[in-house]
């Protein structure tokens, strides 16, 4: 196939992925990805809806073990670490997870952003409040909610719920924080917040993000993939991919002739 | 004033098609019938216990004249020298209650739990099929098992291991027969499991996927997971299958009145024989000599109506309060 290893190659690749197959049962939903993450930058997955993108997404921090039957097969580095082998608790904290479907826990603004740190433990000699705080504040939640931390996280509105659920994530520190379709609930003005706060945290993260939205892909992603029909059609820099594909369906997609 | 014109003089005024057809049209689509009827429904359930608590009242007089309020708080129950009083069996009805609850309620919860996040989906589903027809099984059946198979067992291990390991408390002191009203509470507790379960287990796989996968995805194991973000939210749910069970615990009669004693005394010691309201009821009714005692039967029923009334009004309003800003409280 195309040299999808290009992009990656031109900067550190903070997780490569070798060759991966993914079943679901006897049904094969990826065939034979690879390609590198670079890191401290933001990657967007493209492709039609069912081409596999979350499934990818999800393999990269073993989401799909929740599956039962799912099955993934080759290699995936995470900083030259096996991700397969290794302890799933601090993989996931390594690589944490915003969904598409905002889900605070039942409990306070404040509860939401420590759990995380209550589970896996917290550098001694800074208080909880301290590391929540930081945490709002790099979500860009923390103007919003810093007088109503202790109300519900169910009374904030949806886009605030979203940007809540990046500040939990963002809370044990990930490397690496991948995102699945973040904004497809929200209106424009919350998604051109979440863009933002994309922007502002590529200094400290390796972003992955799917997104149906071939605008949002084009303004945030330094690099873009795009899936079909659970291969990785096309992979290089976002500016390639959306001024000179090098595929035909590629094209046809970014034009809008399909999907 | 205007008033609705009447079913008859819609059909009556034929002349004027429009309306009739416009009425009969209402009909046909189901609206007005199934709004009228459900409407008589409910009205009609909400009349009877309005009926029952009614005809309670009135028919325990003699008793509500002679004793009071101190009919709540006598303890003696003497049909000879017609001295009532209900506390002995207030007492009975919610001490074996609670306690079947303290055993239950972890039970169940923890079976489903169990059943609902960790077992295999079709280990879960048969075994909660079997559990469930425990609830089905006739509670005299209950009471035969307690005499034969659990009072044997509570005389001879359970009550002397108690009564050696925590003696020291008021609760595991005194003679042991057997009967009383811990073999009452432990039949309760295995009759209302299966309640507890089923419903927990249901409310728990409802729990949103979402919920779970934030958990995991923050690093939390899967303990982590479901005990702290599955389990209170579901919270709510679980509260009322605790609610329905002592419901059912403070109305079973048979299975309480074959193993708890019947001795109208209130204990410290679990290990005493007692007397619950419902067993006392139907034990005494048919056969009671005059009127006072037979409307004191009456009044304690009305005690045991209102009682259970209240605790489900506190359960649902509870759930409601957990359901709509208990959230905010962790
Ligand atoms: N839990 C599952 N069990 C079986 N098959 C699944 C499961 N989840 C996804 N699939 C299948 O795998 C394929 C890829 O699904 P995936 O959710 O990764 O697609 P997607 O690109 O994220 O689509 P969308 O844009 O609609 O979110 C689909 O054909 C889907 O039917
Ligand atoms: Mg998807």
């Amino acid at each position: 196939m195309v040299s999808q290893e290009t992009p990656a190659k031109r900067s550190t690749a903070k997780i490569q992925v070798r060759g991966l197959n993914f079943y679901y049962g006897p049904r094969q939903a990826l065939y034979d990805i690879s390609l590198g993450i670079a890191e401290k930058k933001i990657t967007a997955l493209i492709g039609p809806s069912g081409c596999g993108k979350s499934t990818f997404l999800r393999t990269l921090n073993r989401m799909h073990e929740l599956v039962r039957q799912a099955r993934a097969e080759g290699q995936l580095l995470l900083d030259g670490e096996d991700i397969m082998s290794m302890d799933v608790t601090r993989l996931r904290r390594r690589v944490g997870m915003v969904f598409q479907k905002s889900n605070p826990f039942p409990k306070t603004i404040f509860e939401n952003v420590a759990y995380g740190l209550r589970v896996n433990g917290y550098p001694k000699g800074r208080p909880l409040a301290d590391l929540v705080e930081a945490s709002l504040k790099r979500a860009a939640l923390w103007d919003e909610v810093k007088d109503s931390l202790h109300k519900s996280a169910y009374a904030l509105s949806g886009g605030q719920q979203q940007r809540l659920c990046i500040a939990r994530a963002l809370a044990v520190n990930p490397e690496v924080l991948l995102l699945d379709e973040p904004c497809s609930a929200l209106d424009p003005i919350a998604t051109a917040k979440i863009e933002e706060l994309l922007f502002a945290l590529r200094e400290s993260c390796t972003i992955v993000i799917v997104t149906h939205n071939m605008q949002q892909a084009a303004r945030v992603a330094d690099y873009t993939g795009f899936f079909l029909m659970g291969r990785l059609v096309e992979f290089d820099e976002t500016k390639v991919v959306f001024t000179r594909p090098r595929r035909r369906e590629t094209e046809d997609y970014i034009t809008g002739r399909f999907g | 004033m205007a008033t609705p014109p009447l079913v008859i003089d819609q059909l009556h005024a034929a002349g004027r098609g429009g309306r009739v057809r416009a009425f009969i049209e209402r009909l046909r689509s189901g609206d007005e019938i199934a709004h009228l009827i459900t409407l008589v429904f409910a009205a009609s359930i909400f009349l009877l216990t309005v009926l029952l608590v009614y005809e309670l009242y009135v028919n325990c007089a003699l008793p509500r004249h002679k004793f009071g309020w101190g009919f709540f708080f006598s303890r003696t129950w003497d049909p000879v020298f017609e001295n009532f009083g209900a506390l002995p069996f207030i007492y009975g009805t919610v001490v074996t209650s609670l306690v079947a609850l303290l055993i239950a309620v972890p039970m169940g919860v923890g079976a489903a739990i169990f059943l609902a996040e960790l077992a295999p989906p079709h280990l879960s589903d048969a075994l909660t099929f079997v559990i469930e027809l425990l609830a089905a099984v006739p509670s005299v059946i209950f009471g035969v098992l307690g005499i034969f198979v659990l009072v044997p067992i509570l005389r001879s291990q359970v009550e002397p291991f108690l009564k050696a390991t925590l003696g020291f408390l008021p609760f595991f002191q005194g003679p042991i027969y057997g009967i009383g009203y811990l073999a009452a509470s432990v039949v309760l507790a295995i009759m209302i499991v299966p309640f507890v379960l089923s419903i927990s287990r249901e409310v728990l796989l409802a729990v949103p996927r979402e919920e779970r996968e934030a958990a995991l995805a923050l690093g939390a194991t899967r303990w982590e997971a479901t005990w702290k973000v599955v389990v209170p939210y579901a919270r709510a749910g679980i509260f009322g299958s605790v609610c329905l069970a002592l419901a059912r615990a403070l109305g079973e009669t048979m299975a309480v009145t074959m193993v708890i004693g019947n001795e109208p005394k209130i204990s410290a010691s679990l290990f005493a024989p007692g007397y619950s309201m419902a067993a006392v009821i139907a034990n005494e009714f048919a056969e009671a000599t005059g009127d006072l005692h037979v409307q004191a039967l009456i009044e304690l029923g009305l005690v045991l109506f209102v009682l259970t009334m209240i605790i489900n009004a506190l359960a649902r309003l509870l759930i409601l309060l957990t359901t709509k800003q208990g959230t905010a409280h962790p």
